[in-house]
């Protein structure tokens, strides 16, 4: 059946309008990163900047090592993606598959551990890494990271991993497919779109991340750039909207990037997980 | 073959000693300082006495850490309780008593050279002191002032006020009513945070809000002096449209562009707000700082200071007062000052010509500093909570016009004493 066309016009206008709920804070950080102190005091603030500038990029450059906190994060939210979707891959499909009752009782304490407040979790997980020697490097944080992402991880995978019909691998094995052949050839390739988006939501948890960060980096040359962004926030919150808005426009660019790059992927891995066999 | 490994974990434990308040093997002690400034000069001016010092202290090298004011209670108490803090700490002496009282922080007072201790006065020490302890130096405070639009004051003809004169808590707002009308006010109230800002002005007209008994207990008491700046706040809002209904959950940034595009004729802000002011002030926008106003205490204010605390954990307490005693100099502390646009709390410096200018409003600021005093809530117990549970929703409400001055009493008194009764058993 066709849709009628005044209410095409109203699916559009409602989906344009969300667009525009969606786009307005990053929009509005690019206008402010690139509008001078005098414009940002306006009363009558524009979209586009009157007078548009570099120096609040200038300035967040020059203030604070964001190159150096760039690449700290990327290491950070690349080991922690990389591991936690190489150890929750296995445990998923273990998981999805042998329907026995220490499964059940794994995705259950999955789904506990997530209401666990890190706040709670803070003071002893920084005693063990300090027993560890791992306090104040990056390792250390990418095992945090690991261990905060894994169990939504493996929750996300298993959905996944039971959306790909057993009837695939058991046709594979009467066709004389050995286990490994069978999950390499068959069951891997369709799990990919799952395990792309289980490694994005990893990768873009740990590059947002910042308490952990803030508590377990001690050195500058260390940190993160969730946690030098702050550094442009003094008392009683009060901020340097500039250089602010100029450095948290470069933070957003890589998260961009990566979606730019495997959208297509994560749609079809989003497909994937909502088809029943 | 295991040597290795054994190596490997000397070289950690010496690194761990070289980074952390330690000794290395040259004898050469390390200092961690975090600091918390964030201001492009304020960072300038601390990273440069750090370099000054090491210059001239080669045994005793201080590394600087830039820390973060946003969760810094929450960052100290997970590296205290770790064993990991920084030797030198700055912090806000609202937010030293729980460190103090949970033997986190060094006590100073056996640390501390004469010469800082007689320069910074007694009721700037007292915002430190818990129990019989100093747990840190208070080197740079801040009033609450009124920025005001020159011109539009200049033009109404009303009188201006000086620390000498201030105007009264009746005269302000006699005087911003006249300043508002036609869509214009005479006052923009920024109170995103009202307990604050509301306790600490309230001692200008002889407010305390906290009674403490012989038995040490405190108990809230909303008397007739604590009601006048609340008061005279609602009245502005509700009856005399003085004052913008809008901004009273803003903070103080958000008020400026209001204040610039000449819908506000004066704003409250820290002095510290002058710094912004001086950024995004429009070409040929003429601005002052006034005085706030004054009641039954004269111009007096509460404040919480900035402060430098060394953690109780720090292997060279002597080297890392000496530390402190160098960065608060007075013609550091003068440095420390102009870079955070704030003012220092050592006699010596506030009496530095650089802080003495008419220029930006700097010499109404010294003029006010004899006035300061701790902040009310300074050393209560269970502050925190009574401030978030009880105090803010009630003052919001008061201020919007909810609730009446009878029930805003009822809660800061009734609710507000089971909360600090608790802490007090």
């Amino acid at each position: 059946m066709r849709t009628s066309t005044p209410a095409r016009v109203g699916q559009y206008t409602a989906l344009l309008a969300y667009l525009v709920f969606l786009a307005f804070p990053f929009l509005w950080l690019v206008s402010t990163a690139f509008k001078p102190p005098r414009e940002l005091g306006s009363l009558h603030p524009t979209w586009i900047p009157k007078d548009p500038t570099l120096a609040n990029f200038r300035q967040a450059f020059d203030e604070q090592p964001l190159l150096h906190a760039a690449l700290n994060s990327l290491l950070a939210a690349l080991g922690a993606a990389v591991i936690a979707v190489v150890i929750a891959t296995p445990m998923a499909y273990v998981v999805a598959r042998r329907r026995t009752r220490l499964a059940k009782a794994v995705t259950g304490w999955v789904v506990v551990s997530q209401a666990f407040p890190f706040v709670l979790l803070i003071i002893p997980l920084f005693l063990v890494l300090k027993n560890l020697r791992l306090i104040n490097s990056v390792p250390g944080l990418v095992l945090v990271y690991v261990v905060w992402a894994l169990p939504f991880a493996l929750w996300m995978l298993a959905g996944y991993v039971r959306a790909v019909p057993p009837e695939l691998e058991e046709a594979a094995a009467v066709d004389g497919a050995g286990r490994l052949r069978t999950l390499v050839s068959v069951t891997a390739p369709l799990l990919a779109p799952g395990i792309v988006a289980t490694a994005l939501f990893a990768f873009i948890t740990a590059w947002n991340e910042f308490f952990f960060a803030l508590v377990l980096l001690k050195t500058p040359e260390k940190q993160t750039l969730p946690v030098v962004l702050t550094h442009f926030i003094g008392a009683e919150g009060v901020a340097d909207l500039g250089p602010l808005a100029a450095a948290a426009f470069l933070a957003t660019l890589p998260s961009l990037v990566v979606f730019a790059v495997i959208q297509r992927r994560i749609t079809g891995g989003m497909l994937t997980g909502a088809v029943k066999s | 073959m295991k040597r290795a490994p054994f190596l490997a974990l000397v070289l950690l434990l010496l690194l761990a000693g070289c980074t952390s308040g330690g000794t290395c093997d040259d004898g050469r002690i390390t200092l961690r300082f975090q600091s918390l400034a964030w201001q492009e000069e304020s960072v300038q001016a601390n990273k440069e006495l750090v370099r000054e010092w090491n210059a001239t202290h080669p045994d005793v090298r201080v590394e600087y850490v830039q820390g973060t004011w946003d969760s810094v209670h929450d960052q100290l108490l997970t590296a205290f309780e770790g064993g990991e803090a920084p030797d030198i700490i700055h912090d806000a002496s609202d937010d030293l008593a729980d460190f103090a009282y949970g033997g986190y922080l060094a006590d100073l007072t056996d640390l501390l050279p004469a010469r800082l201790k007689s320069d910074i006065p007694r009721r700037s020490w007292e915002t430190t002191t818990f129990g019989k302890g100093v747990y840190g130096v208070p080197f740079l405070q801040e009033p609450r002032v009124l920025i005001a639009n020159a011109t539009w004051l200049k033009e109404s003809g009303v009188r201006i006020p000086t620390p000498e004169r201030p105007w009264t808590w009746t005269e302000f707002r006699r005087i911003t009513e006249r300043l508002s009308g036609r869509g214009k006010y005479g006052v923009a109230w920024p109170l995103k945070e009202p307990v604050s800002a509301t306790l600490n002005l309230s001692l200008s007209a002889g407010g305390r809000l906290f009674h403490r008994g012989p038995d040490g207990k405190v108990a809230v008491r909303f008397e007739t002096a604590d009601q006048v700046v609340p008061r005279t706040v609602h009245d502005q809002v509700g009856n005399d449209r003085s004052a913008s209904p809008t901004t009273l959950g803003s903070s103080g940034s958000d008020t400026l562009p209001g204040f610039f595009g000449g819908r506000y004729a004066m704003v409250p802000l820290g002095f510290s707000y002058r710094q912004q002011i001086v950024q995004q002030a429009p070409k040929g926008f003429d601005w002052q700082v006034l005085p706030a106003p004054a009641g039954a205490g004269g111009l007096t204010q509460g404040v919480s200071p900035q402060t430098l605390s060394v953690a109780e954990d720090c292997p060279h307490k002597k080297e890392a007062a000496a530390f402190i005693d160098f960065l608060l100099r007075p013609r550091n502390m003068v440095r420390l000052a102009l870079g955070d646009w704030m003012l220092p709390t050592g006699t010596q410096a506030l009496n530095d010509p650089a802080l003495r200018t008419t220029e930006h409003g700097w010499s109404t600021g010294t003029a006010l500093a004899a006035h300061l005093r701790p902040a009310p809530a300074q050393t209560v117990r269970g502050y925190p909570e009574w401030k978030d549970k009880v105090a803010t929703p009630a003052l919001q409400e008061y201020y919007s016009g909810a609730i009446g001055l009878g029930e805003l009493r009822e809660r800061l008194e009734e609710d507000g004493n089971l909360v600090l009764a608790r802490y007090q058993r």
